[in-house]
């Protein structure tokens, strides 16, 4: 009670929002870049998706609690069911041979009286006839937003509209990131895009209502239910059907978007989206803020009641059952500076936030087990932090098409493992990292399957089992494979010329010169000269896609978690000098290579398992890579923000989270009583410090007048 | 005047060529075609052919500035170059290469721009001009002395310290106003007042500097002498006279910044998340996205010879002596 009483006795005067929505069952948060779209078949950043994925449903989605990660229906009734047919289209029994698969067929049965977002494009009148479809020069110039329509309409999803989509991405003027990927899958993908690309450049400028053209491979079967016509075995084409790419768009929306003096207000498909899910994007300012609001037409979804075995003590399944969302509205601000963006989170005006390497130390201590726990001062702020291992790779690869560095040789193999033991990630992610990762010890992310864990996980090329943990192997390990390969303190043995190798490096600031010096040290160790070549992103770019590089660091985010997602990198068919694919270290091993066929389209399983550990032992052996790390994230949240667990598949978490308004809006209030009394102090102080000049201001004008 | 205003309009073209040539070649020289597609399509899964069909669907499958292969006027007009420059001389900017409308984001973010340029500068020439003329008014006392030690301290330090040390005085210490943000028509005053006052204090140090420099030059003038022999209080002598007549070195470097103003500052609304023109540029730049930059480029060169031909034209109204020919 003595709170609120100091509360309404001291509003808080740096409250950047409105002092109305103080109690409000709004959440608030941050952006750091714009995004750059937001229509389903192009975004493909975290930056897009964090917005898109709230209002746009696939028809799968990931289960935001248990681990590990497991699809589950969204806007589908069931899973997907799956048949294989033969290279006639015949049926074939389960458990068919991957070779005699010629097809997959994907049924999707999406569920019934599922209602788009209120948007004009779907607004009817009393005829039937829509709206807005046929707008006048004249509306059209009184129009600066969407909401500046009056009228707004729904419709129910229909499985025309997933199949709509699909084409949207195949058509070529939508540059869909995944077309190509797709093309290689979808049955008539590639024979669609050629059509539509013929149908464009025919019709101009005009709208192409993409229903009229057939792609044969996707097709609706009826209004609920529709089907894909997979090329061969293809099982991560479930993990794709839970991404944005996959979600349903009426067709009514293109049509409406693609009508003159629109797009030159930036109100196009890209910008104003059309969804079933829980939020609708009410205010779309990306140069200021994005506001998402609940959907009034969404179709219900309940808070998951199980999840993993700690959820329960953490608080997770409280709200189980509970009607989602929780929240009523939630705003994201554009806030690209850190210091900033992170005070705002300390007065309580932002609910989460990422940490900053400037504020790491302020926000977060490592206890004696080295687990990452919140300092004192956040504690007492009622700050909790949330930690996750990304699925996500930074590795330092090595060009295979190098004479020097490259190739299957014996003497190049060793030269390249004496240097993943050189190189030591364990002091990388302490220095620059903040300890916020763990050394890897492979391609695979642990939580996929593939990764093993405890002793299984090693790799013995540079590590040894020591007490229960890995350990690093000694520089005099390294020194000796030095040695093996022909290279004595640094010195070729054959030639007498001391050894120098060219680092690719993006630098762009004053840190970058630091790890770029750390890097040097970790090669001077075996006597190799670190010659390191910075640039520009542009120029490394070209240069991996030459594959006239050396040695380069770079990563990787998964699409979905699956082990084929982070093999396919050092897949020699996808080298990217010769292929232009994601293997950028351009390694090829025949073995490799035909483990990798077989795995890939493999269910998981322990003989996909065996496998990968083949798969995995060749690459150790060869070290096309050093595996480098595993980046953490590291999210804080205030008390008041719940139901919060990283989930680093799902981006439509926003749904589960849950606000305690009335908590938030006292302990703004009390973090953020204004203090006057040093600005009247100043005050007073200057016109003190005048009095003087006052006094010799007018004994001049006195002597001026005389 | 009219002849030289339109002679001056017909300089400007050469010089607006030449700025959006250099700009074009600086910018092509760090980022090829296939760079600003790939930036635009992301680093992921990005084909070839997806490349080439952005290329063409945006423009950018010409050749630069010359097409052997085309015929006559072509081999310019046919070019990269020619295509995207010729509608900036008509204020069509055209579609961002990410989609977005260049000229609707221009209005709509000129305003919060001009929203902290024009009080900033408003007070600050107020201020600065007082502070200039007190110290004057002082001048060879230890308040000259000192009011000078403290403008080369003011001026000396960084603008990002004060706006770092001003978010963390008055937002985060003192809690009286927020420590970023934006909001439109009235509600925006409590997002002003911090970048505002940070700006005329920034500009305190120079601007007095400067404006003590005129103030001086010209109080050793005979027409000074003659006032004060006539009997005129010094704060007469200082505030009309000597005003009046600074006022030509005042205006040339007020009115050559006046049409810039609304092209923003960038470390300003970058730390206080105002939604102004003034990251549109760098915006542009880091996302490889050559028409906004282009269209940035060309509006800056634009402003900036609007300013110097209104600060010429300014010159005949304060200065009877000075006609333009």
């Amino acid at each position: 009670m003595m709170l609120l009483g100091i509360s309404a006795a001291h509003p808080a005067w740096n409250n950047p929002y409105p002092s109305q929505e103080a109690g409000a069952n709004v959440m608030y948060s941050s952006f750091k870049e714009r995004p750059k779209h937001l229509d389903p078949a192009r975004a493909y950043s975290a930056d897009e998706y964090s917005f898109i994925a709230q209002i746009y449903e696939p028809p799968l989605q990931y289960h935001f609690l248990r681990r590990p990660y497991e699809l589950i229906p969204l806007t589908a009734r069931g899973m997907p069911s799956i048949r294989y047919l033969d290279r006639n289209q015949v049926e074939l029994a389960n458990g068919a041979a991957t070779a005699a698969i010629a097809f997959s067929v994907y049924e999707v049965t999406i569920n019934s009286g599922i209602q788009y977002q209120p948007h004009p494009a779907l607004a009817r009148d009393s005829d039937g006839l829509y709206r807005y479809h046929q707008l006048t020069e004249e509306q059209v110039s009184g129009v600066y937003k969407l909401s500046d329509l009056t009228y707004s309409g729904t419709r129910e999803l229909t499985a025309y509209d997933y199949v709509y989509q699909i084409k949207r991405i195949a058509d070529p003027a939508g540059h869909s990131p995944i077309a190509s990927l797709m093309a290689r899958y979808i049955v008539g993908f590639d024979q669609f895009s050629e059509v539509i690309k013929t149908a464009r450049r025919e019709a101009g400028k005009a709208f192409i209502d993409l229903r009229e053209y057939p792609l044969s491979g996707v097709s609706a079967v009826d209004r609920y239910t529709y089907r894909v016509l997979i090329k061969g075995k293809y099982p991560q084409f479930l993990f794709w059907l839970a991404m944005p790419f996959f979600a349903p768009m009426p067709w009514e929306a293109e049509k409406f978007y693609a009508q003159p003096g629109l797009s030159e207000k930036n109100i196009t498909l890209d910008w104003y989206p059309v969804g079933t899910g829980p939020f609708y994007l009410a205010e779309n300012n990306p140069n200021l803020r994005m506001v998402l609001v609940r959907n009034p037409n969404f179709h219900g979804e309940t808070y998951p009641s199980d999840g993993a075995a700690e959820d329960k003590a953490a608080g997770l399944l409280q709200d189980a059952g509970g009607a989602l969302p929780f929240i009523d509205r939630a705003v994201f601000s554009l806030e690209k500076e850190a210091i900033p963006r992170w005070n705002k989170f300390l007065q309580g005006y932002f609910d989460d936030s990422g940490i900053s390497s400037d504020s790491f130390d302020q926000a977060v201590r490592f206890n004696a087990q080295g687990d990452a726990t919140v300092t004192e001062q956040m504690q007492s702020k009622g700050i909790n932090l949330s930690t996750a291992v990304d699925l996500s790779i930074y590795y330092m690869g090595f060009n295979m098409l190098d004479d020097v560095i490259g190739g299957n040789g014996d003497r190049a193999r060793k030269l390249r493992r004496a240097i993943a033991i050189a190189v030591d990630f364990e002091e990388f992610i302490s220095i620059f990292a903040n300890g916020r990762g763990i050394p890897a010890q492979g391609p695979i992310p642990p939580g996929i399957f593939g990764a093993r864990t405890g002793r299984d996980a090693i790799n013995p090329y540079v590590y040894d089992w020591v007490d229960g943990r890995p350990k690093r192997k000694s520089i005099g390990s390294a020194l000796r494979l030095m040695r093996e390969a022909g290279f004595v303190g640094g010195v070729d043995t054959n030639s007498g010329i001391p050894l120098s190798l060219h680092f690719e490096a993006v630098a762009r600031g004053p840190d970058d010169q630091a790890r770029l010096n750390w890097m040097r040290k970790q090669f001077d160790k075996l006597g190799i000269q670190l010659i390191v070549r910075s640039t520009d992103y542009n120029r490394f770019r070209d240069k991996m896609l030459k594959g006239t590089g050396q040695i380069f660091f770079w990563g990787w985010n998964a699409d979905y978690p699956d082990p084929e997602n982070f093999l396919f990198l050092l897949y020699g068919p996808d080298a990217k000098a010769i292929h232009n694919g994601e293997n950028a270290s351009n390694y090829q091993n025949p073995d490799f290579d035909s483990l990798f066929e077989k795995m890939k389209n493999m269910d998981n399983s322990p003989r996909r398992q065996a496998l990968i550990d083949r798969m995995i032992d060749i690459v150790r052996r060869d070290s096309p890579w050093i595996w480098g790390f595993h980046p953490k994230s590291f999210s804080l949240h205030h008390g008041w923000l719940r139901n919060v667990k990283p989930n680093l598949m799902a981006n439509n978490t926003l749904k589960y989270n849950r606000i305690n308004a009335e908590q938030r809006r006292i302990s703004r209030q009390s973090w953020n009583r204004p203090v006057w009394w040093p600005l009247v102090a100043a005050v007073a102080l200057l016109s003190i410090s005048m009095i003087p000049a006052v006094v010799s201001f007018r004994r001049r004008q006195r002597r001026a007048a005389l | 005047m009219t002849a030289y205003i339109v002679r001056r309009f017909f300089y400007a073209i050469p010089i607006l060529i030449g700025v959006n040539l250099l700009t074009f070649i600086l910018f092509f020289v760090i980022s090829s075609p296939d760079d600003v597609a790939r930036s635009q399509l992301g680093d992921r899964r990005v084909s070839t052919e997806a490349i080439e069909s952005w290329k063409a669907d945006h423009g950018y499958d010409k050749p630069l500035l010359y097409n052997p292969s085309a015929g006559g006027w072509g081999k310019f007009g046919d070019t990269i170059f020619f295509q995207k420059s010729l509608r900036l001389f008509v204020f069509d900017f055209g579609q961002s290469d990410s989609g977005r409308d260049i000229g609707y984001d221009i209005r709509q973010r000129m305003w919060p721009s001009l929203a902290i340029a024009v009080p900033t500068l408003l007070l600050g020439v107020l201020l600065n001009i007082t502070f200039a003329l007190v110290i004057a008014f002082f001048r060879a006392t230890y308040i000259d002395f000192w009011s000078v030690v403290l403008c080369v301290v003011l001026l000396s330090i960084s603008s990002l310290f004060y706006i770092i040390g001003g978010q963390f005085l008055l937002s985060k210490l003192l809690h009286l106003v927020p420590i970023s943000g934006y909001d439109t028509g009235i509600n925006a005053i409590k997002f002003l007042l911090l970048p505002v006052i940070i700006g005329v204090i920034a500009g305190v140090g120079s601007g007095t500097r400067w404006y003590r420099t005129i103030f001086l030059e010209e109080t050793e003038k005979d027409y000074v002498r003659t006032a004060r022999a006539k009997g005129l209080q010094e704060s007469r002598v200082l505030f009309v006279h000597v005003l009046r007549n600074a006022l030509i070195p005042i205006l040339t470097g007020l009115v050559v910044i006046l049409p810039q103003l609304f092209l923003g500052s960038l470390i300003t609304e970058s730390f206080f998340a105002i939604p102004g023109l003034g990251s549109y540029t760098i915006e542009g730049i880091q996302s490889q996205d050559f028409a906004i930059v282009r269209a940035m480029v060309f509006l800056g060169s634009l402003m900036y010879i609007g300013g110097l031909l209104l600060t010429d034209i300014s010159y005949t109204l304060v200065d009877p002596r000075v006609s333009l020919k």
